[in-house]
């Protein structure tokens, strides 16, 4: 019923349901949390759109009984986990522990870029993410403000083993994009790449070469936890892990550029 | 030359909307084989093929590009360096194949022109590019990271992987050079002596 009334709700929302669930995000110059030696923490972010809300149970049910190759015990083993979808009752059923409108949870990297993809779109890069996340309902880049940071920590003190709300509960911020903090952590294109760092790079040491080119890599804002729990968080996921806790949302580059 | 880059474009652009998981062949390979990746990539001939044609023949498989001054010379240094600890009859039946991660920059001419420099054995080495989202997806199953530098180069994990021959991960090294690894080594003895 609850779940009746958030649909009619997000259909009466204007540019929800024309546009798709997309928000256009204007990108530009950016200070990431991520100081490279290569960048100086300046990124440049390109005009993009990105969904307004994570990516629900019932979107990603249509989507594995579309693709039948991505449900629970089909998707191999390298791109998923055995905990992949563990909170749904059965492979195309959600069950009492998985509902509708709630982000899907327990989905890889994989599973995530997959569903993206069949949608014509991608997963973020971190970069997308970041400053997409910086924004609260009156600012591009609140960061600095300490009662935004105040309120974004809030969510991370909350225990974990609560329910999940439903998507669309946090309220639209500049943009129109919801639920990017308090609601689940999201998967990033390049997750993995965010602590590549240079140190070890010694061209003296066999063992120590690990890495190509430069670019050391340190904290820009401490302060800016939230956000570094985040980097932290992902930077440790392996692309077939799944979390309780781990949703995502789509990306794409805007109409008529090549991706 | 312009002709065929625009011909293996359209063949690309082609095979691209294809669904990631079409089904068939790769039924039968195990869950955890790196394989199951359904993305087309390209050699240095400019010959299009997929992972999983690879099935069979044990393989090396590390990632690169071709602008790379430094570690990516040494990483086929270190593949060679596996090879030469090997036996002929060894050495003939292990493929090397290495990946680009710059798929913009490296194209096929770029690919050859490492191949032939480096004079790299057709019969058992392949250079190959895929567009971004399967580079991504490949050093995911590697667990190769990296990340591109502002000024055009990247930063990496540079590993060799050994796959078996039906493509799963069985053993990886992050010591490069001339002088292989041993342990390594002795993974692809035992690869290539298992049935």
């Amino acid at each position: 019923m609850r779940a009746a009334w958030l649909a009619l709700a997000l259909l009466a929302t204007p540019g929800l349901a024309a546009g798709a669930g997309w928000a256009r995000l204007p990108g530009g110059e950016f200070s990431s949390v991520l100081r490279y030696e290569d960048t100086g923490g300046k990124v440049k972010v390109a005009p993009f759109e990105l969904q307004r809300l994570p990516v629900t149970n019932a979107e990603f049910l249509a989507f594995v009984r579309r693709q039948p190759d991505w449900q629970r015990g089909k998707a191999p083993e390298v791109f998923a986990e055995p905990r992949y979808l563990k909170h749904w009752q059965g492979p195309t059923t959600l069950g009492p522990t998985a509902l509708p409108e709630q982000p899907v949870t327990n989905v890889s990297w994989f599973a995530a870029q997959a569903y993206c993809e069949a949608q014509g779109a991608r997963l973020p890069t971190w970069s997308e993410w970041e400053y997409a996340a910086a924004a609260d309902e009156t600012r591009a880049d609140a960061r600095a403000d300490p009662a935004w940071r105040e309120r974004i920590l809030a969510w991370y003190s909350m225990p974990s083993n609560r329910p999940l709300a439903t998507v669309g509960q946090g309220p639209a911020d500049l943009h129109g994009v919801r639920d990017l903090h308090g609601l689940v952590w999201e998967w990033v294109e390049d997750y993995s790449a965010m602590l590549v760092s240079a140190d070890n790079r010694d061209q003296g040491d066999p063992d120590n070469l690990k890495f190509c080119g430069a670019g050391a890599l340190s904290m820009d804002d401490r302060e800016n936890y939230a956000v570094l729990m985040r980097v932290a968080m992902l930077s440790a996921l392996q692309a077939e892990d799944t979390t309780a806790n781990l949703g995502f949302r789509c990306a794409r580059d805007l109409p008529g550029k090549t991706p | 030359m312009k002709l065929r880059r625009l011909l293996l474009a359209a063949l690309l652009g082609l095979a691209a909307p294809l669904p990631a998981t079409a089904a068939s062949p790769a039924a039968a390979l195990p869950g955890d084989s790196a394989y199951r990746l359904a993305d087309t990539y390209t050699d240095q001939a400019g010959r299009g093929f997929q992972l999983a044609e690879g099935r069979g023949r044990v393989r090396l498989v590390a990632m690169f590009y071709t602008s790379c001054r430094f570690v990516c010379p040494l990483i086929i240094d270190s593949a060679k360096g596996v090879e030469h600890a090997l036996a002929p009859a060894e050495r003939a039946r292990l493929g090397v194949l290495l990946v680009s991660l710059d798929p913009a920059r490296d194209d096929v001419a770029a690919l050859r022109s490492v191949f032939d420099k480096r004079r790299l054995d057709p019969a058992r080495w392949t250079l190959a590019r895929t567009e971004a989202a399967g580079v991504r997806k490949l050093a995911a199953v590697l667990g190769v990271r990296y990340r591109a530098l502002a000024d055009g180069e990247f930063n990496h994990t540079s590993a060799l992987v050994l796959l078996d021959r039906d493509g799963r991960v069985l053993a990886r090294t992050e010591k490069l050079g001339s002088v292989p690894d041993p342990a390594f080594v002795a993974a692809v003895k035992a690869a290539l002596a298992a049935k």
